[in-house]
């Protein structure tokens, strides 16, 4: 039963480390001078907490997301009469809305998109900084640059929704309203509007690479847990020395499915399928609406999808009939 | 040994517990689900029967009581001021009066609508509405078929004992709180019944059931064509409000009138749609050339929050079931409200003129005929 581990239950702590000097005066914002050690933390993650390092990218980011929040934010007290109680009971639903229909790619008054406009903007250039600080930070630390590269596959998605697919489009009101219910709802009509997304077959790459992700996160995690009594958790030493840990878990997998990914390439399989997942959705919602415009017809006429037998009986639209009310 | 295996006990009870306290929120199990459509497309209708229980018993229709003859002089002969059912004998008019006590009023009695000192008078304003939602009936039950076909419409349809019927609808403020610089709400993000508690837009009967906006937003041709402004998504947003609405009303799911593979595609589509078709546009007529009119005789509390008149959608007469009064040809035991039935036909001139001095007061907010 020891080794039947689901959660971390032994926290070796080590002395604190504060990290490698880096030099050129990349070490002066790292505060934390002294970092803390949560025994909290340390069931999920690591126990040592700091030091941050934040620097002009991370505070100039943080700025303006703060902003963009706040307008966000303000704009839905707003809307419920700047009732506190309001506000939480309500906030599922409340919402910043983008321009309406019509209003096209202008500056919009600031309560009819113009506070969406900005909050956007400010959004923007928040995450694009950090996307700055995730490269600079890895780069300094002498890394592969992957992580900036899977983050900025999430900011394609988030580009083509909020920016790309709108301007080509023509409208603001083509985008994402900031709110919880309201962009679930903005997904929905979205489907609606373009004749069904699940004809779209970028959508089904982009399900086929999420569903994958979550598929290979299950395998790979499970494996490593299974096998960390051989000390199957120090995966990056058992690359180049491979344990017994490694040996079981790879006849595990032969035996199950006759071929199994290593200790490194699992690794690569999970950032493909991860990275691909907003990569292709991004291109199936950029081509909504510019390219396409009713997936399932498009399906149809190309034979994506199959055409069912009529078992109703024929019926024609009425607002075709002569004298049509 | 025990006190661990206690101690996680009590969490996984706790846990249970909790669990069992949020599902008391959904409806018990099992569902009853009928295929109406081809295998493997999910062309079903999903009801829970115990729920179903409620809104069947709740959608009776009174028993009929036995029709009275049709000879002997006409209301418009013998009564004042009798302008919609003049052509009705005493007998079937009388039987009327009653039943629609009966629909409409049951515990104010007569006197809701009749001044009890002299019943030609018009100085109740709801003597007005009732007069003209005769005619409305004798509208719908006339003209509208391609809606209600040989089922027809009566009072009770929509009252069901009530004096104002119980689903109604007034033009919902946009912007509600919030000022002219922050905090548009642009009339959605609210938990509102006329949505099913959604985010979507809180009043789709004012643009669909009163005003004549597009309700369509699919394209017909699979790649964009020019000029294809306007079905935008925030559009597409209201259209679904309005559908909510709709599934809601009549206790059906979307699948009930369209294929789900694509909602705006006629071919495959169940025929109920082409019924749905004729119902907004019916609905539209109605409130636009009954309801709107008589805005100036409804005194002020029976008006919305925008002053005006109380209209009518899906609900109003479908009450969650999607055949109103499960169907049952209520009509058959009131011909009288089948069709127009004029009373210039055959009142002589006399009950007419009479009629003129004994309304004097109204005369400018009646609607015409």
């Amino acid at each position: 039963m020891q080794y039947q581990n689901l959660f971390t239950t032994v926290q070796a702590v080590g002395p604190v480390h504060h990290g490698i000097e880096l030099g050129s005066g990349q070490d002066t914002p790292r505060f934390g001078k002294t970092p803390g050690i949560v025994h909290l933390f340390g069931r999920f993650g690591n126990a040592q907490v700091g030091p941050i390092y934040l620097g002009a990218l991370g505070m100039a980011s943080i700025l303006f997301g703060v902003l963009a929040f706040n307008i966000m934010g303000l704009n839905m007290l707003a809307s419920v009469n700047w009732d506190p109680i309001q506000f939480v009971r309500q906030l599922f639903w409340l919402s910043l809305e983008p321009p309406a229909a019509g209003a096209g790619l202008g500056l919009a008054p600031l309560n009819a998109g113009g506070w969406w406009q900005i909050a956007g903007l400010f959004l923007t250039i928040s995450i694009l900084l950090w996307w700055a600080r995730t490269y600079r930070r890895a780069r300094a630390l002498g890394m592969g640059t992957h992580v900036p590269w899977a983050f900025a596959a999430a900011i394609w998605l988030f580009l083509v929704l909020g920016l790309i697919r709108p301007v080509l489009m023509g409208s603001w009101s083509e985008a994402v309203p900031f709110g919880i219910f309201p962009h679930l709802d903005w997904t929905a009509a979205f489907s609606l509007r373009y004749g069904n997304l699940f004809y779209n077959p970028f959508h089904a790459l982009s399900i086929a690479f999420l569903y994958g992700s979550t598929l290979l996160f299950a395998m790979h995690g499970a494996t490593i847990l299974a096998v960390s009594r051989f000390g199957g958790e120090r995966e990056i030493e058992q690359i180049v020395d491979r344990g017994t840990a490694s040996e079981r878990a790879a006849l595990f997998w032969r035996w199950t499915m006759g071929f199994n990914a290593t200790m490194e390439s699992i690794h690569r399989w999970a950032w493909w399928f991860a990275v691909l997942c907003p990569l292709v959705g991004g291109i199936g919602i950029l081509l909504t609406g510019t390219v396409v415009d009713n997936w399932y017809l498009w399906a149809i006429k190309h034979g994506v999808a199959p055409p069912y037998p009529d078992v109703f009986p024929a019926v024609m639209d009425p607002a075709l009939a002569p004298g049509a009310k | 040994m025990k006190t661990p295996n206690f101690k996680h006990r009590n969490w996984l009870g706790a846990l249970a517990l909790g669990t069992l306290v949020l599902l008391a929120g959904c409806e018990r199990p099992p569902m009853e689900s009928t295929q109406n459509g081809y295998r493997g497309t999910g062309m079903v209708q999903v009801v829970n029967p115990r729920i179903q229980a409620d809104v069947l018993a709740v959608n009776q229709v009174p028993a009929a009581q036995p029709p009275a003859g049709a000879d002997g002089p006409k209301a418009g002969q013998i009564y004042q001021n009798v302008k919609v059912l003049g052509d009705l004998s005493v007998g079937e008019f009388t039987r009327l009066m009653v039943n629609m006590t009966a629909w409409v009023a049951p515990e104010q009695g007569c006197n809701y609508c009749h001044n009890g000192a002299n019943f030609a008078d018009d100085s109740l304003y709801t003597k007005v509405v009732a007069r003209r939602m005769v005619q409305m009936t004798q509208h719908i039950n006339t003209d509208w078929k391609a809606h209600v076909a040989e089922t027809g419409v009566t009072c009770y349809t929509c009252h069901r004992g009530n004096p104002v019927p119980k689903e109604i609808w007034f033009t919902a403020d946009s912007q509600p709180q919030g000022s002219n610089f922050i905090g548009n709400k642009m009339g959605q993000n609210t938990p509102a019944d006329s949505v099913k508690l959604a985010s979507l837009p809180y009043d789709p009967f004012t643009s669909y059931l009163l005003k004549d906006e597009p309700i369509r937003v699919n394209a017909t041709k699979a790649l964009p064509t020019s000029g294809g402004q306007g079905e935008s998504i925030q559009r597409t947003e209201k259209t679904y409000a309005l559908m909510t609405h709709m599934s809601a009303s009549l206790g059906v799911n979307c699948t009930f009138c369209h294929n789900t593979q694509n909602f705006g595609k006629w071919d495959g589509a169940p025929p109920q749609r082409v019924t749905a078709y004729h119902g907004i546009r019916m609905a539209r007529d109605l409130n636009l050339a009954y309801m709107e009119p008589l805005t100036e005789v409804f005194p002020t509390n029976r008006k919305g929050e925008l002053g005006d008149v109380a209209k009518m959608n899906c609900a109003t007469c479908h009450q969650g079931v999607n055949k109103p009064l499960l169907g049952v040809p209520m009509l058959k035991d009131h011909p009288e409200l089948a069709a127009y039935r004029p009373y210039t036909a055959a009142a002589p001139a006399a009950p007419d003129a009479a009629a003129t001095p004994a309304t004097p007061a109204d005369a400018a907010p009646k609607p015409a005929q």
